[in-house]
């Protein structure tokens, strides 16, 4: 079966009752976790992982799939109606969204938010119709040197790419791979790092690592800053845009969607690049000038845009290599291994009626957020008021609910504590979480690939090395890492282009 | 614009104005414990296969205990050169107010007395407890509200546990009741 009737089937799969019952729990938490402080996508997902379970996979992914893209669209309420955004990539949005709200139009904001999500996230999942089977069928014929070559790469480039300080970045790193060492040696049998515990050799279920690390260590952080006086929502009636809005908002919506997906495919482009390019970009081209930094509809358009489809470029890698390349896709990816399901290039050919499933629900997720939403924004802004008590103790709650339920021993909560407090203290001092969530997922994965991969050369080094792919995914990583020094030389001399927009970003 | 999203990028700011960030060195001191157990548990370890798996149990561990040594060193000499750690921002998060460790060290404690507990007490009584006695150090002064809700969060989800998803939370004290 060729692709498109592949997908036809997905969707005929994903549109049963049931899976669309799914698919509507899935935005409307996505989204409500979104817009409340403190919880985003990825702990949600971390939190319902006992479902994989009890619920068939299909199911799981097409809710997983509608909590992702709905805290995508959840996240930019916050930032117009608060101005304090919760993730990196809707800061962008706060800085005019929030301007245009101040100034009477926060339906505006939120319409072109909304709409632009829309757009943005049907094109990018297009896209990934289009691209994910192409990646996925060059990826089968590397072998395992160039796997390992690519997994390395996803690990250096999270790690010395994001986050403002690589060595803060490295020490998360160094972290979650001592965590991903935990347990018995595949190839010789011994347990490793287990304390002498028999119940950890089987190594430390990932769930509990993920509650922890993001459910626990938030709240934990919250309880120690809690702000005394919650910041000021405004108030919101139903989102709607003028004649005036749309003309405004289209073509930044198209351009934001351009740069958003390549970077979300890229193994650890993230969003908060292209809302910022997004932003920058819009802000040369626009008509009106004298509004941007007092609520300009484009600064809205472009980067939310950009931030939805980034989320669908995530996709792209998580799919058809099973690399992680944001913390959703990375819990998501713990879904599948939970069921049993290896995640590689391979997945296109072994599972291929779930993955289109997936896929197909991603449309109509995208759907259901839009007419769910512009008609729900007047709640959202009421779930913004939630007591912060009841909300982080709600937090803790579900957090020891969701590591219990596991394995239903006190050792997994004993371990949510530790790393609960490891989850504390990492943002204490600045410490990224990203890197050390893929450091413990692909650490084991690729200490398994390269002691594979030498076996079968009989041990001989130079196995690594046979593949072309490899060799240059090598030199990329080399480049990688070499950059910032090269870049250090010369920025004694010519502004960078990362000053400038460091610059640019405090001016605005 | 509030200082959440203006907030000038700290990190790698080597003027002498303000003091240095010496609670950097407990990161550091984590990072030693942590790569010295690697190391010492990695020395316990037998290659065996070493003609065709000449990486062995050991390298991982090796690299990564010492990578953490390493950067633990790197760590305490930025310290001293006067980087500063950038403490995570949020909605809810005010970094310019002083840490309030009093409530931390409290949950922390709700949260010791849940793991001891969980198994004697069960589920439905433990959460309650836990939700009730969060939301109370939190700064919700109706405790007994609070428990109440908890205690119906705890009901519910121990019945969806049981009934939607076949994990029978443990019943403790209450089995038979419930």
């Amino acid at each position: 079966m060729d692709n498109l009737s592949w997908l036809l089937e997905g969707l005929s799969q994903a549109a049963t009752p049931m899976n669309l019952l799914y698919a509507c729990i899935g935005v409307l938490l996505g989204t409500a976790v979104g817009v409340l402080p403190g919880i985003g996508p990825a702990m949600t997902v971390a939190l319902l992982l006992p479902i994989t379970y009890n619920v068939s996979p299909s199911a799981a992914f097409i809710m997983f799939a509608g909590i992702y893209y709905g805290g995508m669209y959840g996240g930019s309420t916050t930032s117009i109606l608060l101005n304090t955004p919760g993730e990196s990539s809707s800061v962008i949005t706060a800085l005019e969204g929030n301007k245009m709200a101040k100034a009477g139009r926060a339906a505006q904001a939120l319409a072109t938010a909304a709409i632009g999500s829309f757009v943005a996230g049907t094109i990018g999942t297009l896209l990934l119709v289009l691209f994910a089977p192409i990646v996925s069928r060059f990826a089968v014929s590397l072998g395992a040197p160039s796997y390992l070559a690519i997994m390395l790469l996803a690990l250096v480039a999270v790690t010395a790419v994001l986050g403002s300080s690589k060595l803060r970045g490295c020490i998360s790193l160094l972290l979650g791979l001592a965590i991903g060492l935990v347990g018995i040696d595949f190839l010789t049998g011994q347990p490793r790092a287990t304390f002498g515990i028999p119940l950890l050799s089987d190594g430390i279920d990932i769930v509990v690592i993920a509650v922890a690390v993001f459910a626990l260590g938030e709240a934990l952080w919250v309880a120690a800053h809690l702000r005394r006086k919650p910041a000021e929502v405004i108030p919101v009636g139903r989102p709607w845009m003028g004649k005036a809005d749309w003309k405004r908002s289209w073509k930044p919506w198209l351009r934001g969607t351009a740069f958003g997906f390549p970077f979300g495919a890229l193994p650890a482009g993230g969003a908060e690049l292209p809302t910022f390019l997004s932003y920058i970009t819009e802000k040369k081209l626009t008509k009106h000038p004298e509004q941007f930094g007092k609520g300009a509809i484009e600064g809205v358009a472009g980067p939310e845009a950009a931030n939805n489809a980034s989320a669908a470029g995530t996709l792209v890698p998580m799919l058809s290599l099973g690399l992680p390349t944001n913390a959703t896709a990375a819990v998501m990816l713990t879904a599948f291994v939970s069921y049993g399901i290896q995640p590689g290039p391979t997945l296109f050919d072994k599972e291929p009626l779930l993955v289109w499933t997936l896929i197909a629900s991603l449309f109509i997720g995208n759907f259901l957020l839009l007419a769910l939403n512009l008609p729900l924004a007047p709640l959202w802004a009421k779930l913004l008021r939630t007591p912060r008590p009841y909300l982080y103790a709600g937090i803790l709650f579900f957090a020891v609910l969701g590591a219990y339920a596991v394995n239903l021993q006190w050792l997994d909560l004993a371990l949510l504590l530790v790393f609960g407090l490891l989850g504390l203290m990492m943002r204490r001092f600045g410490l990224p979480v990203l890197p050390l969530i893929i450091g413990v997922i692909l650490g084991p994965r690729i200490e398994r690939q390269l002691r594979q991969t030498l076996q079968l050369n009989e041990g001989n080094w130079s196995g690594v090395f046979t593949e072309p792919i490899a060799v240059a995914v090598y030199v990329v990583i080399a480049v990688l890492l070499v950059a910032p020094f090269l870049g250090r030389l010369v920025r004694g001399r010519v502004g960078t282009p990362a000053t400038e927009l460091t610059r640019e970003k405090e001016n605005a | 614009m509030t200082a959440t999203v203006n907030r000038p990028p700290e990190s790698g700011d080597t003027s002498a104005r303000r003091p240095r960030d010496l609670a950097q060195f407990g990161v550091c001191a984590v990072l030693v414990v942590v790569g010295v157990f690697l190391l010492v548990d990695a020395m316990n370890l037998t290659a065996e296969f070493a003609k065709v798996d000449p990486v062995g149990p050991k390298l991982f561990p090796v690299v990564i205990g010492a990578g953490m040594l390493i950067c633990a060193v790197a760590l305490a000499i930025a310290t001293l050169r006067g980087s500063r750690a950038e403490p995570e921002s949020g909605e809810d998060v005010d970094v310019s107010a002083p840490a309030d460790w009093k409530t931390v060290g409290l949950l922390v404690g709700l949260f010791v007395a849940t793991i001891a507990l969980v198994d004697v007490l069960g589920w439905v009584i433990m959460g309650a407890l836990l939700f009730g006695g969060a939301a109370t150090i939190l700064g919700n002064k109706h405790w007994i509200r609070n428990l109440v809700i908890g205690l119906v969060l705890s009901l519910v989800s121990f019945y969806a546990f049981y009934v939607g998803l076949g994990i029978p939370l443990s019943a403790g004290i209450l089995d038979g009741i419930l």
